[in-house]
C-alpha cells in the first residue's frame, strides 16, 4: 500500500541469469532473515505487557500448585481444620467464620480454580475452533446453520446459562467445567470462523485445492498454522473469563461447595466480616485480581505479537 | 532553515514559466531510523507537468506528500524542505509554518489527487458536500451562494453533471472513473498553484484512464497549475509530462525534459527501466535479463519481419509433438490441439460471466487472453484449471474431455495443466518453506519416491533462476519477483504441458515484470510449454504471445495472431482499447 | 433499507424462539417430580396427580412447551415451586429494579468508555494513550465481584466509610428512592463495562484515522477538529454500537453478581435464590427475560449500524 516501505525492488540487471530480482542490500538482508521466524514466546516476552503478564500469571499458578502441600507445613493447620475462634486475629491472617486458618485456606484455595479454568478454556477452544473452522471451510448451508445456532447460544449470558445448568444438573465440578467451556465455544467459533475465512481466500489454499490435496491436509497443514495467532489470543482471553466465571459462581455459592478451600467460596464465607477481619476476603480477591490481570495482559501481548507476523500474505 | 535564501522567487517573465514549488535538499527518515529520501531537489514550474517516476519503495509518494507538508505516521523530515511561491503573497518555507498555516495552504494552494478514489472519498458524505467542504474550510468567495456556484463549476470542468441530484449522490453510487473526477474537481475547486497527483489512474481500465488523463491534462493547462505527477508508468509520463524525474531508492537519479529522458537517458537505471517497459510494437527486447542468442538483434523489423520471428518461435526445439504452423483462425479444432475449450459458459446466479467461449492451444504456443477487469478472464482461466467447476461446455486436454473440478480430474490431466496465480504475496503459504510448498504437487502426484522429490524441486528452483538455497526459506524472506518465480517453479515440478498464467506480472514492478516474461519465454523455448497468458495489459502482447483472444463482457470479440489483431482489429472494443493505450 | 431491517427483525424473533426451546429443554433434564417438590410434606398421590393436571405435567413435553410459550406472551411465567406463587408476581418489581440499575450503569459507562477510547486514539503512541490502555486492560480482566469488593473496602468499610455497603430498602420501597445506595452497584457495573467500550472505541478510531478518506480530509486542509467530528466519528458509530450492545448484554449477567454482592433487590437475587432452591420455573423465566433483553439490544445496534451506513441506507 505504502510507497515508503523501505524495501526496494529493482529489476534484473544485464548481469548473469542467476541473479535474483533484488540485487545489492536486499539480497544481503534476505540471507540474514532466511531462518525460522522468531518464536512467538520471545516476541511476547519482548513487550513489557507480555513480561508482566507472564510474571503475574506465573506467581499465582505457582502459589496455586505449591500452596496445598505447603499449607499445613507453614501454618500448622490444614485448610479445613479448626484453629481458633471465628474471626480472630490469629496467626498471620486470622481465622474465618468457622475458626479455620485463613492463611492455610488461602494457600490451598487456588488449585481447583486454576485447573477448572484451564480445563474449561481447553474445551471451549477445541469445540469452538472445530466448529468455527468447519463452518468457514464448508461454507454454504452448513455455515449458515452453525452460525445461527451460535447466535442462539450467544443470546444467554454465560453466567445465567451456567445457573440454568447448575439448577438442572447440580453444582458438580464437571458441570462447571463443561458449562463454562461450552458457553465459550460459540464465542471462540466466531473468531475461528473469521480467521479461517481470511485464510481461505488466500491463493495458497486455492493452490492446494488445485493439486487435489486431501481436505484434512488442507485443514491441518495449510489452514491451522495460519489461524494459531488469533486462536492463541482467544485462548488467553477465554482463560481470563473462565477464571472470572468460575470464581464468580463460587462467590455466589453456586460453584465449589463447602468445606472445600477455594478463593471464590472464601470471599462468600467471609464477606460479612469484611470490616473486622478483612484478610479472609482481601487475600483471595487479590489473588484472583492478579491472576486475571496477568492472563489478560498476556492475551494482549500475544495479540500484538501475532499481529506483526500476520501481515504476511496480505 | 529560515535563513535559506529563495533563489527563484522572481515573478514570471514572459515565455519562461515561473517556479511555483521547490523541493530543496529534502531528507525524510522513518522514525525507526532508516532514511527514505536522501536529499531530493526538484522544481515545479507553472503550467507544466513534472512526471516523478519510480518503482515501489523508491520514496516517490513520500516526496509527493512532503509537498503538502504532510508526513505519514512513523515518518519525519530530517533535513531540507519545501519552498512555495504562490501566485499571490510572499514565498514561504513550508517547514517554518505553524500547523494552522500549513493547513490553510493544503487544498487551497497545494492540492492532492490520491491513488484510489474509492478509499479517499468519504463514504458517508455526499460527493457535492465533499467538494463544498474544501471551499468552506478555505473561505472561498464571499457568500454561500458563490461557493455553491463554484461546486457546480468544478463539476462541469471535469465533465460531470452539476445538478443538485448528482451532488447529492454517495461515492458508492459512482463508477471508479467518476469517483476520480470528483477527486480532480475537489483538487481544482480552490484553483490551486500546485497539484500533486499520486498514481491517479492506477486501477482504472484503459479507456477510463485515457479519459481521466485527458481531464488532468486539460485542467492543468487551463488553470496554469504546476503539477507533480507520481507514477510507475513511463508510458503515461510520455503522454502527459513536460519533464521527468526518475527516483531510485530515495535518490533522484535523473531529471530533464521528457524527450531527453525517454529517448536519450543518461543514468543506467533509467535506461534499464525504459528497456523494461513493454511496447505495443514489440520492437524492444524485453528479455535482456536472459540472453537469448539469435533473437536479440532481429527484432526491429517490420510487421512481416516480426511475423517470421513469431513463426520461428512457434517451433521450439524441445517440442517433440506435432508443431503446426500458426494460422489466423484458431477457431477450427484440429487433431493436434493440446488444449481445447468448446462452447464454455459460466454463470453465477443470474449473472452470466462467460458465454460461448471457444479456444484452442497448440503445443509450445502462447495465447494471450486479454480482458479488462470484469471481463471474465480470471473465471475462464480458472475453468480451464478446474478451480471453478460450475461451467457448461467442455475443456479437453490432448483431445480428452476433462472433468469440471480439479479433484475429479485424472492425475495426468491435473499435472498437464498448471496454474500460476496473480498475487505472489498470496499464493505461497507464509508458514511453510518454499521447499515444502514446492513439494506438494510431487507428493500428491506420487510419481516419485519421497527421497527423489528434493532433487526435482531443486532443479525447478534452478530453472526459474532462484537457486537451491531458496529451498529452506519462507515466503516472508522473498521479494515479490522471487515469490512469483517460486510459484512458477511449483507449477513446473510435475512437467506440465500447459501453463495458465493469470495476471502473473500485474502485482510486480516493470523491471521485475520484464524478467518474469523473459523466464516464461525461455521455458516455452526450452520445454515446449504452451502458455495461456491472461492479462489486462495489451502492450505485453508482442512480448509473450503469438496468438491473442480479446475477451469483453464474457465474449471473445477478437482473435487471431497478435499481429493480425493489433494491425487490423475487427471489433470496435479492440479498436478503442488500442487507441487508448498510452505509449512511450 | 426497510427490507434489511425487517430481515433482522424476523431473525431476532427466530433466535428468541430457538432460545426458548433450549431453555425449555432444560426442564426435561430435571430429575425428580416438581409437583412433589412443591407439595413437600403434604404430598399424597391424589394431590400430586391433581397438581400435575393443574400444571399440565401429565401432557407430553411438546404440548407443555407450547403452553409455556403461550404463557410467556401474556406474562404468565408459571408457578414458583419455592414460593408457591406465580413467577410473574415474584419478578415484576425486581425486573424493574434490575433494569433501572442496568440503565444507570449504561448511562455512566457508555460516555465514559467512548470518551476515553477517543482520547486514547487521538493521543496514539503517547504516554496518555498507554496509561488508558493499561488501566482498561487491567480493569477489563477483573470479575465484577473483585471490583465490587475493592470499592466496598475503599468506600464503605475499611478505608473510607462514605457509602452504604449494602442496599437496605424497607419492603415495598423501590431501591432507587435511596440514591446513595445505588452508587456502588452502579459504579461497579460501569467499571466492568466501560473498559471494553474504551478499548473497542480506541481500536475503531485508530482504524478510521488510518483510512484514506481521513488522510484526504487532512490534505484538503480540513481543520483537525472537523476531521475528527465529521470524517472519522461517523464511521465509528456502527462498530461501536455493536460493542455497546454486547456489553449491555454482558451487564445482564454481571448484574446478578452485583445484586448479590450489594443485596440489591433485583432479578439477579431472585435468580440466585431460585438456583439454591432449585426453582426451575423462575430460572427459566429469568433466562428468557435476559435473552430477550440481549436480542432487543442487538437488534437496536444492528439498526443503528444500518442507519449510519449510507450504502446500506440507500439500498432499496
Amino acid at each position: 500500500m505504502s510507497d515508503s516501505a523501505a524495501v526496494a525492488l529493482t529489476g534484473d540487471g544485464p548481469g548473469g541469469p542467476d541473479r535474483s530480482d533484488a540485487p545489492g542490500e536486499e539480497a544481503g538482508a534476505v540471507k540474514e532473515s532466511a531462518s525460522r521466524p522468531v518464536p512467538i514466546l520471545r516476541r511476547v516476552w519482548a513487550q513489557s505487557e507480555g513480561r508482566i503478564g507472564i510474571v503475574l500469571t506465573a506467581v499465582i499458578v505457582v502459589l496455586a500448585f505449591a500452596g496445598p502441600p505447603l499449607a499445613p507445613v507453614l501454618t500448622g493447620h490444614g485448610p479445613t481444620e479448626f484453629a481458633a475462634r471465628p474471626f480472630q486475629s490469629w496467626g498471620l491472617f486470622g481465622t474465618d467464620e468457622l475458626g479455620r486458618s485463613v492463611a492455610s485456606r488461602f494457600l490451598a484455595g487456588g488449585t481447583l480454580l486454576v485447573v477448572y479454568a484451564v480445563a474449561a478454556t481447553a474445551i471451549g477452544l477445541i469445540v469452538g475452533a472445530a466448529f468455527g473452522m468447519l463452518a468457514a471451510y464448508a461454507g454454504g448451508i452448513l455455515d449458515a446453520i452453525l452460525m445461527r445456532c451460535n447466535d442462539v447460544l450467544l443470546a444467554v449470558p454465560q453466567l445465567v446459562f451456567a445457573m440454568l445448568a447448575i439448577v438442572v444438573l447440580g453444582s458438580h465440578g464437571w458441570v462447571l467445567i463443561a458449562v463454562i467451556g461450552l458457553t465459550h465455544a460459540p464465542r471462540v467459533a466466531r473468531v475461528a470462523r473469521a480467521a479461517t475465512l481470511n485464510v481461505i481466500n488466500e491463493d495458497y489454499i486455492r493452490a492446494a485445492e488445485m493439486y487435489a490435496m486431501p481436505r484434512s491436509h488442507i485443514i491441518f497443514r495449510e489452514i491451522v498454522p495460519n489461524v494459531t495467532g488469533p486462536l492463541s489470543v482467544e485462548a488467553g482471553l477465554r482463560l481470563t473469563y473462565s477464571i472470572g466465571a468460575i470464581a464468580s459462581l463460587s462467590f455466589l455459592g453456586l460453584g465449589m461447595q463447602p468445606p472445600t478451600a477455594d478463593w471464590g467460596l472464601m470471599i462468600n464465607e467471609n464477606r460479612i466480616a469484611l470490616s473486622i477481619q478483612p484478610w479472609g476476603v482481601l487475600l483471595p480477591v487479590l489473588a484472583i485480581a492478579v491472576l486475571t490481570i496477568g492472563t489478560n495482559l498476556l492475551a494482549d501481548a500475544i495479540a500484538r505479537a501475532t499481529a506483526s507476523t500476520n501481515v504476511e500474505g496480505l | 532553515m529560515s535563513t535559506a535564501p529563495s533563489t527563484a522567487s522572481t515573478p514570471a517573465v514572459d515565455g519562461a514559466p515561473s517556479m511555483v514549488l521547490r523541493i530543496d535538499q529534502l531528507r525524510v527518515s522513518a522514525v525507526a531510523g532508516d532514511e527514505i529520501l536522501h536529499g531530493i531537489d526538484l522544481e515545479l514550474l507553472r503550467g507544466q507537468v513534472l512526471g516523478l517516476v519510480g518503482e515501489s519503495g523508491s520514496g516517490k509518494t513520500t516526496a509527493g506528500l512532503a509537498c503538502l507538508g504532510h508526513y505519514r505516521a512513523g515518518v519525519e523530515r530530517t533535513g531540507g524542505g519545501i519552498e512555495l511561491l504562490p501566485r499571490e503573497g510572499e514565498p514561504v518555507r513550508m517547514e517554518d509554518l505553524g500547523a494552522d498555516q500549513v493547513r490553510s495552504l493544503r487544498g487551497s494552494r497545494v492540492a492532492y489527487i490520491p491513488q484510489d478514489p474509492a478509499l479517499s472519498l468519504n463514504p458517508a458524505m455526499r460527493v457535492g458536500e465533499q467538494i463544498r467542504e474544501v471551499l468552506d474550510v478555505h473561505g472561498y468567495g464571499s457568500s454561500a451562494r458563490e461557493r455553491e456556484a463554484r461546486v457546480g463549476e468544478a463539476l462541469e470542468d471535469v465533465g460531470l453533471p452539476s445538478t443538485r441530484e448528482y451532488q447529492r449522490r454517495w461515492p458508492h453510487q459512482l463508477s471508479g472513473g467518476q469517483q476520480q473526477r470528483i477527486g480532480i474537481a475537489m483538487a481544482f475547486a480552490m484553483l490551486p498553484d500546485v497539484l500533486v497527483l499520486d498514481e491517479p489512474t492506477t486501477g482504472l481500465d484503459v479507456s477510463t484512464q485515457a479519459h481521466v488523463l485527458d481531464t488532468i491534462r486539460d485542467m492543468t493547462r487551463r488553470h496554469d497549475v504546476a503539477s507533480l505527477y507520481i507514477t510507475h508508468d513511463l508510458a503515461v509520463v510520455a503522454e502527459l509530462a513536460d519533464r521527468v524525474a526518475v527516483m531510485l531508492r530515495g535518490e533522484l537519479v535523473e531529471e530533464g525534459p521528457v524527450h531527453k529522458v525517454l529517448h536519450d537517458a543518461e543514468h543506467p537505471y533509467t535506461r534499464r527501466l525504459l528497456a523494461a517497459v513493454p511496447d505495443l510494437q514489440g520492437r524492444k527486447q524485453l528479455t535482456h535479463a536472459v540472453p537469448e542468442p539469435g533473437r536479440a538483434t532481429e527484432r526491429a523489423g517490420t510487421a512481416e519481419g516480426s511475423e517470421h520471428a513469431e513463426a520461428g518461435r512457434d517451433t521450439p526445439p524441445a517440442a517433440v509433438e506435432s508443431a503446426p504452423a500458426p494460422d489466423g483462425g484458431a477457431d477450427d479444432a484440429r487433431e493436434g490441439d493440446l488444449l481445447q475449450v468448446r462452447d464454455l459458459s459460466m454463470r453465477f446466479g443470474s449473472n452470466t460471466v462467460l458465454s460461448g467461449i471457444d479456444m484452442t492451444l497448440q503445443p509450445g504456443e502462447s495465447l494471450m487472453l486479454l480482458g479488462e477487469s470484469g471481463s471474465g478472464k480470471t473465471t475462464l482461466s480458472r475453468c480451464v484449471a478446474g478451480l471453478v467447476d460450475g461451467y457448461e461446455g467442455s475443456v479437453s486436454l490432448h483431445g480428452e474431455e476433462l472433468a469440471r473440478s480439479t479433484r475429479a480430474r485424472s492425475l495426468e490431466s491435473r499435472q498437464g495443466i498448471q496454474y500460476v496465480f496473480q498475487s505472489p504475496f498470496s499464493s505461497l503459504n507464509p508458514r511453510r518453506t518454499i521447499g515444502q510448498s514446492l513439494t506438494v504437487p510431487l507428493e500428491l502426484s506420487r510419481r516419485l519416491p519421497r527421497g527423489g522429490r528434493r532433487a526435482v524441486v531443486e532443479e525447478a528452483l534452478d530453472t526459474v533462476r532462484l537457486g537451491r538455497s531458496f529451498y529452506d526459506r519462507r515466503p516472508g524472506d522473498l521479494s515479490g519477483g522471487e515469490r512469483q518465480r517460486a510459484a512458477i517453479a511449483r507449477a513446473l515440478v510435475n512437467a506440465p504441458s500447459v501453463l495458465v498464467c493469470d495476471e502473473v506480472t500485474s502485482a510486480l514492478d516493470v523491471s521485475v515484470q520484464a524478467s518474469i516474461i523473459a523466464l516464461l519465454n525461455t521455458l516455452r523455448e526450452e520445454r515446449g510449454l504452451a502458455i495461456l497468458f491472461v492479462t489486462h495489459n495489451i502492450t505485453l502482447a508482442r512480448h509473450v504471445s503469438d496468438h491473442i483472444a480479446v475477451l469483453n463482457k464474457g465474449h471473445i470479440v477478437d482473435r487471431g495472431t497478435v499481429d493480425a489483431v493489433l494491425e487490423n482489429p475487427t471489433h470496435e472494443y479492440t479498436r478503442t482499447l488500442l487507441s487508448n493505450i498510452p505509449q512511450l | 433499507m426497510r427490507r434489511l431491517i425487517l430481515r433482522r427483525l424476523v431473525l431476532s424473533v427466530v433466535i428468541l424462539l430457538a432460545v426458548s426451546v433450549v431453555i425449555f429443554c432444560a426442564t426435561l433434564l430435571l430429575p425428580g417430580d416438581p409437583a412433589r417438590a412443591i407439595l413437600g410434606q403434604q404430598a399424597t398421590p391424589e394431590r400430586i396427580a391433581a397438581l400435575n393436571a393443574e400444571m399440565d405435567l401429565d401432557k407430553p413435553a411438546i404440548v407443555r412447551y407450547f403452553y409455556w410459550l403461550g404463557g410467556l406472551f401474556v406474562g404468565d411465567f408459571g408457578y414458583s415451586t419455592s414460593s408457591g406463587g406465580p413467577v410473574s408476581a415474584l419478578l415484576s418489581q425486581r425486573l424493574v429494579s434490575s433494569l433501572v440499575l442496568m440503565c444507570l450503569a449504561a448511562i455512566v459507562s457508555v460516555p465514559l468508555g467512548i470518551g476515553f477510547g477517543i482520547y486514547s486514539a487521538l493521543h496514539h503512541g503517547t504516554r496518555r494513550d498507554s496509561a488508558v490502555t493499561w488501566v482498561s486492560l487491567a480493569l477489563a480482566a477483573l470479575p465484577e465481584f473483585v471490583i465490587g469488593i475493592a470499592l466496598v473496602t475503599l468506600l464503605a468499610t475499611s478505608v473510607f466509610q462514605v457509602l452504604p455497603a449494602v442496599t437496605m430498602a424497607p419492603p415495598g420501597v423501590a431501591p432507587w428512592r435511596l440514591p446513595s445506595q445505588m452508587i456502588l452497584p452502579t459504579i461497579t457495573l460501569a467499571l466492568v463495562v466501560a473498559p471494553y467500550i474504551a478499548r473497542m472505541m480506541r481500536a475503531t478510531m485508530l482504524d478510521v484515522l488510518d483510512s484514506g478518506y481521513v488522510e484526504m480530509a487532512r490534505l484538503k486542509g480540513v481543520p483537525e477538529r472537523r476531521v475528527i467530528l465529521r470524517h472519522a466519528l461517523p464511521h465509528a458509530v456502527g462498530p461501536v454500537a455493536q460493542v455497546i450492545a454486547i456489553q449491555l448484554a454482558w451487564l445482564a449477567g454481571g448484574v446478578v453478581v452485583a445484586e448479590f454482592l450489594f443485596r440489591y433487590p433485583g432479578m439477579g437475587q431472585a435468580l440466585i435464590d431460585a438456583v439454591n432452591f432449585r426453582d426451575v420455573q423462575v430460572v427459566q423465566a429469568v433466562s428468557m427475560i435476559v435473552a430477550a433483553v440481549y436480542v432487543v439490544v442487538n437488534l437496536l445496534a444492528d439498526i443503528v449500524g444500518i442507519l449510519s451506513n449510507p450504502k446500506l441506507r440507500s439500498q432499496s
